[in-house]
């Protein structure tokens, strides 16, 4: 079990005598504007300029370390409206640098990454969380560094097996997003073996005609007993309604009560302090899961940089999908990608409103090659081929 | 009755003064006294804001300590145990070093990317000097020629000339560099990495590394065990390095650069602080809000010592 490693590790023993190459690497972050349908509530509008900040902090932390190393970075938002055509300003970005970080639907997404411009290309997924673009339709060109609904739910999963809530209910709102959280919760609590969820789909139509909250009592009543709510509610629409109004009282938990994200601002171990307020700093708001995946798309890139003080995709993607690549993400352990679906391992906190309430993977979900790996497709599940 | 004891258990304890571990309390504003004879806590002192770095003068008179969330590092007279007053230090400063002449302290500011130099006897600003980002490992050369900081997020060691006050090399390490320590009558710089899950021994020479020790715990995923805190034996033959949430203090032959031992401690261990006679080291254990006291000789901690919540950094006062 003892080993100590001496010098001769060539490739990471750079010093300050090795000549280090002037490196400029410029990404782009293209955001195509959805539509967003309306919801009960306009408490907590989604901040307009969700996910830059993460790309901007990210840009500025490697430029941080590049300023020592003459590495420079450089960083252009690209806004397409609802209505405009998200192919032909990824065609010109890609015309100027292989780096580009998508905040687009998946179907675009795939679009982007057929281009003939984009063969070669590095390409972050910092958005959508569809299973497909980790499964049957992945990329090559194609990383992703937001959880995939599977990670979030395996993680949700993993905390209800650890306190034996063995009998789940679930309220599934009507939306795309909404069906794909709710289908992969299911796959979940049968891979973990809890079995089936009891389910019911919330239509807030003509047999409901009180406020939501007083609608809630009566809908849960029929589930009978159950151990936790699930709400799979992505667009927040009905789901802040449903605590503390159950017909009996008990926990909820995935877009609501407990959820697990990719970052949070409760998230403040391992360093996170720092990296909250650096954003703070920045944007002047909180960091959510989406700022912090187009922040790891760029931390990425610039590690990348740093190690092997190169500027081109090939070498950079190769060392990104190496197993010398890590990355510290305050999230407490060394990040990397998984070389056969392109999606960055990452933990996945369980947070509430105000506190981190445990973080995935739980102590004792064990993996023959990384903990992380018991969250989202593992190398067998996944039926991406075109990866490597 | 306290009062009315004192004269006795002083003139008891005087002849037996061992020294004591001065341990900062991260989410307490507290600074916990060990007793090293008697190894209970005996005094426990209000600081300011999220106390981490803490070091003594080189008289012992003044006690210097990092108050991180009050952006200011605290000088305190350890005998009354009262703050004195605070020097400017830049914002959140988290760790520092002594430089030799007694003077100059070199501090990290955590959010700011900045080295900040300061006089502590004129108490001003000397000098800020960029680094990366989240710098934290402080160290100064023996001969007070060189001072390091290390960037956490950047991932390196910042090699700074204390003359010209301007850096003369980087030199990148692995992930999340925490801690780093002049060794060898200053010939080598030791840098743990939080992430990486390595230590690196440079030649300070040549800036070359000319070691990565790497660590295995029975029973721990690798990716638990993470390097912070570490401190040389007097002979500087063996150094004890905090290995934070796996739980253990390895035991690496400073020669040899093998890894002979692991101790098992309390919960995410970061730093550590010898007895004045090097007999016994003291680790402060983040999770679990106790001190674990290791015999140095057997190589087997002896006792647990509850302190405040999160205890931080460690100091000997003789």
């Amino acid at each position: 079990m003892i080993k100590a490693l001496f010098a001769g590790l060539g490739a990471m023993c750079l010093t300050a005598t090795a000549t280090w190459a002037d490196v400029s690497v410029n990404v782009t972050y293209l955001k195509h504007m959805q539509p967003r349908p309306p919801v009960l509530s306009n408490l907590d509008p989604v901040p307009e300029d969700e996910g830059v900040g993460g790309a901007e902090l990210g840009r500025a932390d490697n430029a941080t370390t590049g300023q020592f190393l003459n590495h420079v970075y450089d960083l252009e938002v690209v806004e397409v409206p609802e209505d405009g055509d998200v192919i032909a300003a990824a065609r010109a970005a890609l015309a100027e640098s292989p780096y580009l970080i998508l905040d687009a639907a998946t179907i675009d997404m795939q679009r982007i990454a057929d281009l003939p411009e984009a063969a070669g290309a590095i390409l972050f997924n910092a958005a959508s969380r569809d299973v497909a673009l980790r499964d049957e339709g992945c990329r090559a060109n194609l990383l992703h560094t937001i959880p995939s609904d599977a990670m979030r739910a395996d993680a949700l999963m993993q905390f209800a097996v650890f306190k034996r809530w063995d009998k789940l209910a679930m309220i599934s709102g009507p939306h795309e997003e909404d069906l794909a959280f709710a289908a992969a919760l299911k796959n979940s609590a049968v891979k973990f073996g809890i079995g089936t969820v009891a389910e019911k789909t919330w239509a807030f139509d003509a047999d409901m005609r009180r406020n939501a909250a007083q609608e809630v009592p009566l809908f849960t009543q029929e589930f009978g007993d159950y151990a936790l709510l699930l709400v799979a509610d992505e667009l927040h629409d009905f789901g802040r309604y449903v605590a503390y109004n159950t017909w009996v009282p008990r926990p909820i938990a995935g877009s609501e009560g407990l959820r697990p994200v990719a970052w949070d601002r409760v998230v403040e171990q391992w360093g996170a302090a720092q990296l909250q307020s650096r954003f703070m700093d920045l944007a002047g708001r909180d960091m959510t899961s989406r700022d912090y995946a187009a922040w790891a798309a760029m931390r990425t890139l610039g590690e990348a940089v740093t190690r092997t003080n190169a500027g081109d995709a090939a070498t950079l993607r190769a060392f990104i999908l190496s197993d010398q690549f890590e990355l510290a993400g305050f999230k407490g352990r060394p990040m990397s990608y998984r070389t056969w679906n392109g999606q960055l391992r990452q933990p996945i906190p369980l947070v509430s409103e105000r506190a981190l309430v445990a973080q995935a993977p739980l102590e004792g979900f064990l993996h023959e090659r990384n903990e992380m790996d018991t969250l989202g497709l593992d190398a067998p599940e996944s039926n991406c081929e075109v990866f490597q | 009755m306290k009062l009315a004891a004192l004269p006795l258990a002083l003139t008891i304890a005087l002849p037996a003064w061992a020294g004591e571990i001065w341990v900062t309390n991260e989410k307490d504003d507290t600074i916990s006294v060990i007793d090293v004879d008697t190894l209970e806590v005996t005094r426990t002192l209000p600081t300011g804001e999220r106390p981490r770095g803490i070091i003594f003068s080189k008289d012992y008179s003044r006690v210097y300590i990092c108050a991180s969330d009050s952006d200011t590092v605290q000088v305190m007279d350890p005998v009354s145990g009262e703050i004195l007053h605070d020097l400017p230090s830049g914002e959140d400063p988290e760790q520092f070093a002594l430089h030799p002449n007694d003077r100059h302290l070199y501090i990290a500011n955590e959010d700011d990317a900045v080295t900040t130099v300061v006089d502590v006897e004129t108490r001003t600003v000397l000098a800020q000097i960029n680094v990366g980002i989240e710098p934290e490992g402080m160290a100064v050369s023996p001969d007070g020629k060189v001072a390091i900081t290390t960037s956490e997020t950047t991932n390196m060691a910042h090699w700074i000339d204390t003359e010209t006050r301007q850096i003369f090399a980087n030199t990148l390490v692995d992930s999340r560099p925490r801690h780093a320590e002049f060794a060898a009558e200053g010939r080598e710089l030791w840098v743990s990495s939080e992430i990486g899950g390595t230590l690196a021994v440079f030649d300070t020479e040549t800036q070359a590394q000319k070691a990565r020790i790497e660590f295995a715990v029975k029973g721990v995923h690798p990716d638990r065990v993470q390097p912070v805190g570490f401190e040389f034996t007097a002979d500087e033959k063996t150094v004890f390095v905090a290995l934070g949430p796996s739980n253990h203090v390895a035991v690496v032959n400073a020669e040899t650069f093998e890894v002979e031992d692991y101790i098992l401690v309390g919960r995410r261990v970061w730093h550590m602080a010898f007895s004045p006679d090097k007999s016994m080291l003291f680790t402060t254990n983040g999770v679990s809000g106790d001190v674990t006291v290791i015999d140095v000789a057997s190589r087997e901690a002896i006792k647990t010592i509850k302190v405040g919540r999160f205890p931080w950094g460690a100091a000997t006062r003789p």
